[in-house]
C-alpha cells in the first residue's frame, strides 16, 4: 500500500467537526491525497472496460463457483457484469478490490459484497444480514429492504438502502456513509467509531449506543437514545452535505435535512489513554 | 445456531410436508444433528392425533440409551392398556419406526390428565396431540428426516419446522424442536437462540404443575406460553409477555389449529426473513429458505426487535 505522507491541511471533514479526537503516535489520522493515487494498487486486480458487458446466470452455482466466476469475467476485461438469478444465496460479490460495475437482478443472502475496495454494485432486490461488511471503497445501493448488521465496521465508500433495515446498522462503522431511505431497527449505530448514517424514517431503541464518534442523523422518530448518544445542532453545513449526498444517493430528493436530528457521541464514556505504550513505559 | 422456517397458507391448502422439508433442508448448515416438523393437516377435526415415542433415537452427548426393541414393545402395551383405562378409542395405529408412533383416537376428557397417564411409562414422551397437528422429529436433516416418516406427500394448511445445531443439551430426539405446548392440543413451539434464566423459569413453572420432558432450553417457551394460556391469556397476550419474561436471545414461531405467530427478542440478536402476501406466509432464519417456495423475486423484510406477529389461516 501507498505510503502516505500526513497532510497538515484540515480537511473539510475536519471542518465539519467529524473526526473530532486527536490521535496520536502510532494511531495518526491520515486522509487520501489525490496526487498519490497512483501508489494505490492491490496484487491481482484487473484493467476492465466499463463498456464491456456480460450477463451470468448463478441460478445453479454455489457462491464459490459463481465469485470465481466474477473474478474470471474481470480478468478477461469486462467492466460491467450482471448476476441472474442470485435467489437469496449467501457471500455472493466478496472481496473484489477492482473497479467493477456490479449488478445483481434479484436479492442476495448473508455477507454480500463484504470486503470490498472499489466496485459499483446495485442490487435490484433484498439483502441478507452484514451486506458490505468491511466495505473499503465504493457503492452498494440496495433497491429493497436489508437486513441486521447492515455496513458492519465499514471504512468508506457509500451504503444506500431505499427500503429499511434491520437491528445494528453501522455497528463499528469506521468510515464512509450509510443512507437508509425506511425505517431502521435498534442499536443503530452501535460502538460506531466514524463515518455518517443517514435514516430518513424513524429509528428503533438504542441508538448510537456507546458510540466513539461520527454523526448520525434522522428524519423520523427515535425509539431512544443509546448510552453517551447525544443530540447536537444541525448546522448549515450538515444540511448542505445531507442534501448533497441524498442527490447523488437518488434517494429522498425533496426530503426537508432542517428537520432532521443530528446525534453524535457524548464522549462521556471515553476512557482513551492518549500515551502509546512507548510513552506509558517512559510514565511509569 | 439453528434454524427455523414456518408458512401458513391463508384460505386453502398445499403440500406443507414437502413445502416444509425443502425450507429446512436450505438451512441444514446451520445445523443437521436434528430436524422436526410440527404439521398442521387437513382432517375432519373430529379425533386426536397423538404422535408419541416409546424410545430415543440417540446421539452425541445425550443423556439417553439406546434400547432394545423389545423393551419399546413392553411399552408400548402398557400404553395401549392405560389408553383403554382413560376411555380413549384407538382408531388407527400405525408403526413407523420401533420407538415412533401415531394414533388416532377418540376421546374427550381433559388432555393433562390423559398426558400424565401415558407420559408416566418410562421412556414415553408425547410428541404432539392434536385435532392437526402432528409433530415429528428424529435425528438427521430435513430430507432424510422427511423421507424416514414419509412427510412429504402430508396436505395442510401451515407448519413450522426446526433445523438444529446442538448447543445446550444432547443430540437426542426428547431434546430436538418442535416442542408441544402441553397440555394444549394443537400447540407447537420452535426456536432459534438461547434462553439464560431457563432454570429459574423451569423451577417456577414446575412448581406450577408444568412438565419438561428435555434439559432443552427452548422447551422452557412452549411450556412458558402454556402456563400464561392455562392462565386465561390468548396466544398474542403470552408472546408479548415473553418478551419480557424470557431473558436471553430468541426467535421463536408458535403455531395452533388455526394460526401461526412470530416474536423476536427486544435486542433482535436472532435472524428471521419474512415474506407476506394476501394467501401466503413464509419465514426462516434466512432468505434461501423462503427461495425454495417462492424462487421468483419477492418482497421480504426482517421483522424488528421486540415484534409480535400472529396470522390465521
Amino acid at each position: 500500500m501507498a505510503n502516505l505522507k500526513t497532510s497538515e491541511k484540515k480537511t473539510k471533514a475536519q471542518s465539519m467537526g467529524l473526526h473530532s479526537e486527536v490521535l496520536t503516535g502510532k494511531t495518526q489520522q491520515k486522509f487520501f491525497n489525490p496526487d498519490e493515487a497512483e501508489n494505490f494498487y492491490y496484487f491481482g486486480t484487473y484493467d476492465v472496460d466499463f463498456n464491456k458487458r456480460t450477463e451470468i446466470d448463478i441460478k445453479n452455482m454455489e457462491c464459490r463457483e459463481a465469485n470465481k466466476k466474477i473474478d474470471e469475467l474481470m480478468k478477461d476485461g469486462y467492466g460491467t457484469i450482471v448476476i441472474k438469478n442470485p435467489q437469496g444465496k449467501h457471500s455472493l460479490g466478496v472481496g473484489i478490490l477492482n473497479k467493477l460495475n456490479l449488478i445483481f437482478e434479484g436479492s442476495l443472502g448473508y455477507f454480500g459484497c463484504g470486503s470490498m475496495d472499489g466496485p459499483i454494485v446495485r442490487i435490484n432486490g433484498r439483502v441478507g444480514w452484514s451486506c458490505a461488511e468491511n466495505m473499503m471503497a465504493g457503492k452498494v445501493v440496495i433497491e429493497k429492504n436489508a437486513g441486521s448488521c447492515f455496513g458492519a465496521a465499514i471504512r468508506g465508500g457509500d451504503l444506500i438502502c431505499k427500503g429499511s433495515v434491520g437491528a445494528r446498522t453501522g455497528i463499528d462503522q469506521k468510515g464512509g456513509t450509510i443512507i437508509i431511505g425506511g425505517d431502521a431497527g435498534a442499536f443503530t449505530g452501535f460502538m460506531m467509531q466514524r463515518g455518517r448514517i443517514i435514516i430518513l424514517g424513524d429509528v428503533g431503541i438504542n441508538l448510537g449506543d456507546s458510540m466513539y464518534d461520527g454523526t448520525i442523523f434522522v428524519g423520523g422518530k427515535i425509539g431512544s437514545f443509546g448510552s453517551d448518544a447525544v443530540e447536537a445542532e444541525l448546522t448549515d453545513s450538515d444540511q448542505d452535505w445531507l442534501k448533497r449526498k441524498l442527490k447523488v444517493a437518488e434517494i429522498g430528493e425533496n426530503f426537508d435535512v432542517s428537520k432532521m436530528t443530528k446525534v453524535v457521541a457524548g464522549k462521556k464514556l471515553w476512557n482513551y489513554d492518549a500515551l502509546e505504550p512507548t510513552e506509558k513505559k517512559g510514565a511509569i | 445456531m439453528c434454524g427455523i422456517a414456518g408458512l401458513i397458507h391463508r384460505g386453502n391448502t398445499s403440500n406443507v410436508g414437502f413445502e416444509l422439508q425443502g425450507m429446512l433442508q436450505a438451512l441444514k448448515h446451520r445445523g443437521e444433528d436434528s430436524t422436526g416438523y410440527a404439521l398442521y393437516g387437513k382432517t375432519d377435526g373430529q379425533n386426536f392425533i397423538m404422535r408419541f415415542k416409546v424410545g430415543e433415537n440417540v446421539g452425541e452427548g445425550s443423556t439417553s440409551v439406546m434400547e432394545d426393541v423389545s423393551v419399546y414393545d413392553e411399552r408400548k402395551k402398557i400404553v395401549d392398556g392405560y389408553l383403554s383405562d382413560l376411555g380413549a378409542k384407538i382408531i388407527k395405529e400405525e408403526r413407523i419406526l420401533p420407538y415412533s408412533l401415531r394414533y388416532e383416537i377418540e376421546y374427550d376428557k381433559d388432555l393433562m390428565e390423559f398426558s400424565q397417564k401415558i407420559e408416566s411409562v418410562p421412556g414415553v414422551e408425547i410428541l404432539s396431540m392434536g385435532k392437526s397437528l402432528e409433530v415429528i422429529k428424529d435425528l438427521g436433516n430435513a430430507e432424510a428426516v422427511c423421507k424416514r416418516y414419509n412427510l412429504d406427500k402430508l396436505v395442510g394448511t401451515h407448519a413450522i419446522g426446526h433445523a438444529r445445531m446442538a448447543t445446550e443439551s444432547g443430540v437426542d430426539i426428547k431434546s430436538a424442536h418442535p416442542f408441544w405446548g402441553y397440555p394444549f392440543s394443537d400447540v407447537s413451539v420452535v426456536h432459534n437462540g438461547q434462553l439464560t434464566n431457563y432454570w429459574n423459569n423451569r423451577r417456577v413453572l414446575e412448581n406450577k404443575g408444568m412438565r419438561f420432558m428435555s434439559e432443552c432450553d427452548s422447551e422452557l417457551i412452549a411450556v412458558y406460553l402454556a402456563e400464561k394460556m392455562r392462565n386465561g391469556a390468548t396466544l398474542e397476550e403470552g408472546m408479548k409477555e415473553s418478551l419480557t419474561g424470557l431473558d436471553g436471545v430468541f426467535t421463536y414461531f408458535v403455531a395452533t389449529k388455526d394460526s401461526l405467530g412470530m416474536a423476536k427478542d427486544t435486542m433482535a440478536a436472532k435472524p428471521l426473513v419474512l415474506y407476506e402476501s394476501d394467501d401466503l406466509v413464509a419465514m426462516g432464519s434466512e432468505e434461501i429458505a423462503i427461495r425454495s417456495v417462492l424462487p421468483q423475486e419477492i418482497e421480504t423484510y426482517d421483522p424488528f426487535d421486540g415484534e409480535v406477529k400472529v396470522w390465521q389461516i
